[in-house]
């Protein structure tokens, strides 16, 4: 705790975006309030003012892409009581997971004129190397449940962040069923709800940015969408996404690749 | 970081050039690298000034200055933002998952990069889009920007000018709560409006290859409508607030700068290149007019105008080259309040943007009346079926646009194979068509501060260097395929 006895709260960023901190921004109704309630002792891209820790609380923010990135983590680990995974690319890899399927070199190569300079790993979650206390699913998080976790880590309770399949909040909301529809290749069945099945309900088939849900059969999945006749390439680019660091979605996509490449 | 914001490490006598073990040793060699051996440097007082960590802005780097006898000696712009492979991992992908990939490169412009996209990749496909689904992505494009200049204006540059570490702080003056609200109050419409047509603020989902794959309906627009007007004061009173603010003066003489250029409308999804010093380009001939190049201390590429040199892109760029196309009122405004156009002092961004909320906030009615004058027009539902994608001729092809991001000048171009998967991607962010530019501003910026008759203290002359940084709002994870502040004196 703090000198004035706020909770002290740290936000790191990695290989990201900054979608995530930023959704936190964008709590502006509440934003104020949650600046009143903790002490906001590290967090570069909304101060310049940056006090060393140790942090009640700590969101990490990206996917681990590089060696320095893997020290950051440990660093972070150790200076937060509760260290929480902001967003799919700290839970599972995220989007910066899609360079995973090739050879570092290869990628490198593609970009940089010069790919000795570059010093770049397979793109992990944060788990991979520490231990986390929770983590924010979404790409980019839904800030209502950024103002969960943090209620709840301030009246020392569990946070309610559930991770059933999103199907059940298309049902809820009466949004009708995208993967029936053919060629959909709705991730709806196997991703984690928590959204309020946000893109189903504008027209669009979920892609899966809020990892697997609890309990989800992934091979199942995968051979379903495969005998609705949906590309079996197709089906691997899905797995391959947002959670793409996931081990499960990971072993999923090797077998449905190594499957295509069989004919 | 483990290093204090500001480690003065001054030696009042310094022996020797060679540096004690364990301080800053990369650094150290780096400097070595690039100005001769250490032991070239003769005995000389030296002082050490360290920001590790570029605060309020988008992405990770810092600012490596070494000074000797007064002057800038070495100065080098480091992004240490790791490299994140878009151009490497599009390769491979299915076009139609292209423009929701490419939004992940940034948080605070993802429209940008989804309609920058979106428009390459309509090109390749020979896809053309309805009037109704070019005048939705506009309005998508201009809230956006509504959102990121309400959010530099207010949460990133101000704290400088009012001597806050962030807008938090400032929320808690009396005297200062009213603008931090006002900032939500904007901050927040301009998002719901992004979402109005979007589905999210960041990372919106409603934009695909033809079209959209839904609308807003007409109570949504009216309610937007309804917010938007009662915001007018707030607009207006942003103006005023940056009118008083006192700008640090730079001006180079040498600066070109480019942004799209189109007769009937202030740019934003469509024109072509223009600059200030005669380049005339479009998206199709952009690689013959500008050229990258990697340099060894950043993940950034340099940008060029080839065989001239830097170049500024952004709100100022664009207020500069367009002036005669922003809204009569804000043309009014700037002239009642003082501001020249055009000016080639980068502190004078923040002017611009704030014409530029004026800008958005106007057009975002004036593009919401027009869709409600549409929806009149047609049938019910049949707007939909204006927006609604065509099936795509899957083909071979290749396709560049250009768009201006908040930020300023954004390029993507794709090449797609027969299965209609990228072959190829290029993409140059507005932070990376800046990065050149804003060290050779910094080089002339600093050297301007230490010939000053008055000495500067190195915290003085750290937070000068980063207002300067943060001028551009720089996003450094769309530019890193860039800031840590570090003084050094002899």
């Amino acid at each position: 705790m703090a000198t004035n006895g706020k909770p002290r709260l740290a936000v790191y960023k990695l290989s990201s975006c900054a979608g995530c901190q930023l959704q936190i921004l964008n709590l502006e109704d509440v934003l104020l309030d949650i600046a009143g309630a903790v002490e906001i002792a590290h967090f570069p891209m909304a101060s310049r003012q940056m006090l060393s820790g140790p942090y009640d609380i700590g969101f990490v923010e990206g996917a681990v892409t590089e060696p320095e990135e893997i020290n950051k983590v440990k660093e972070a680990r150790r200076d937060c009581r509760v260290l929480v995974a902001l967003g799919s690319c700290a839970a599972f890899g995220g989007l910066p997971s899609l360079k995973n399927r090739w050879p570092q070199w290869e990628v490198e190569r593609r970009v940089y004129p010069r790919p000795e300079l570059i010093h770049s790993v397979a793109a992990r979650p944060v788990g991979a190397y520490v231990r986390v206390d929770a983590i924010l699913r979404g790409c980019p998080i839904d800030p209502d449940e950024f103002l969960e976790l943090v209620k709840a880590v301030l009246i020392g309770v569990r946070p309610r962040l559930n991770a059933h399949s999103l199907c059940l909040e298309c049902r809820l909301q009466e949004v009708g069923c995208l993967f029936d529809k053919s060629g959909s290749g709705c991730m709806g069945p196997i991703t984690a709800g928590g959204c309020g099945a946000l893109c189903p309900g504008l027209g669009r088939a979920c892609e899966g940015c809020r990892g697997p849900a609890e309990g989800a059969n992934l091979a199942g999945f995968a051979r379903l969408l495969a005998a609705k006749g949906y590309p079996r390439q197709r089906i691997v680019d899905h797995f391959q996404k947002y959670a793409g660091a996931e081990p499960a979605m990971v072993a999923t996509a090797t077998a449905l690749a190594w499957e295509e490449a069989q004919g | 970081m483990s290093e204090p914001l500001l480690q003065p490490a001054g030696q009042a006598s310094g022996q020797s050039a060679e540096q004690p073990a364990g301080q800053s040793p990369g650094q150290h060699a780096g400097r070595a690298a690039g100005a001769g051996t250490v032991h070239d440097v003769l005995p000389q007082p030296r002082r050490e000034v360290r920001v590790d960590y570029l605060a309020r802005v988008e992405g990770e780097g810092r600012l490596v200055i070494t000074l000797k006898d007064r002057k800038v000696e070495k100065l080098v712009l480091d992004i240490f933002e790791p490299p994140r492979f878009f151009q490497g991992f599009l390769v491979g992908r299915h076009y139609s998952e292209v423009p929701e990939i490419v939004s992940r490169i940034c948080g605070i412009c993802p429209v940008s990069h989804q309609l920058t996209a979106l428009q390459a990749l309509e090109v390749a496909l020979g896809v053309t889009v309805s009037e109704e689904t070019r005048m939705l992505r506009r309005l998508l494009a201009v809230a956006q920007t509504f959102q990121s200049h309400v959010l530099h204006v207010y949460m990133l540059a101000l704290p400088d000018y009012l001597g806050y570490p962030s807008v938090l702080e400032m929320a808690r003056e009396e005297s200062l709560r009213p603008a931090v609200e006002r900032a939500l109050r904007l901050k927040k419409l301009a998002n719901d409006l992004t979402a109005l047509v979007g589905g999210r603020a960041v990372h919106p989902v409603t934009a695909v290859v033809g079209g959209f794959t839904t609308v807003p309906g007409r109570d949504e627009v009216r309610e937007a409508q309804r917010r938007l007007d009662e915001v007018e004061d707030d607009v207006w009173k942003t103006l005023r607030l940056v009118a008083g603010l006192e700008l640090p003066q730079l001006r180079r003489g040498d600066m070109e700068q480019v942004a799209l250029f189109h007769p009937q409308e202030y740019p934003v999804n469509d024109g072509e290149l223009r600059s200030t010093r005669g380049l005339v380009a479009t998206a199709a001939t952009y690689r013959a007019a500008i050229e990258e190049r990697q340099v060894p201390h950043s993940f950034a590429l340099y940008s060029w105008v080839r065989g001239r040199g830097p170049f500024l892109v952004g709100p100022l760029a664009r207020v500069n080259l367009n002036f005669p196309r922003l809204t009569l009122e804000a043309r009014q405004a700037a002239e009642e309040l003082g501001w020249e156009f055009p000016t080639d002092n980068p502190f004078a961004s923040i002017r611009a943007r704030a014409l530029e909320i004026q800008y958005c906030w106007q057009e975002s009615r004036r593009l919401l009346q027009w869709y409600l004058n549409r929806l009149g027009e047609l049938v019910a539902s049949s707007m939909r079926e204006r927006v609604k994608p065509q099936p795509v001729n899957v083909r071979a092809g290749q396709g560049a646009a250009v768009t201006e991001a908040p930020r300023g000048l954004l390029y993507h171009a794709y090449r797609l194979g027969r299965d209609g998967r990228v072959e190829e991607a290029d993409i140059v962010s507005p932070t990376a068509h800046n990065v050149a530019n804003i060290q050779k501003d910094l080089e002339v910026f600093v050297q301007d501060l230490l010939d000053q008759p008055e000495d500067i203290t190195d915290d003085e002359l750290a937070l000068k260097s980063e207002m300067l940084v943060r001028s551009y709002d720089p996003c450094i994870s769309c530019s890193v395929h860039f800031l840590q502040t570090d003084i050094r004196r002899h």
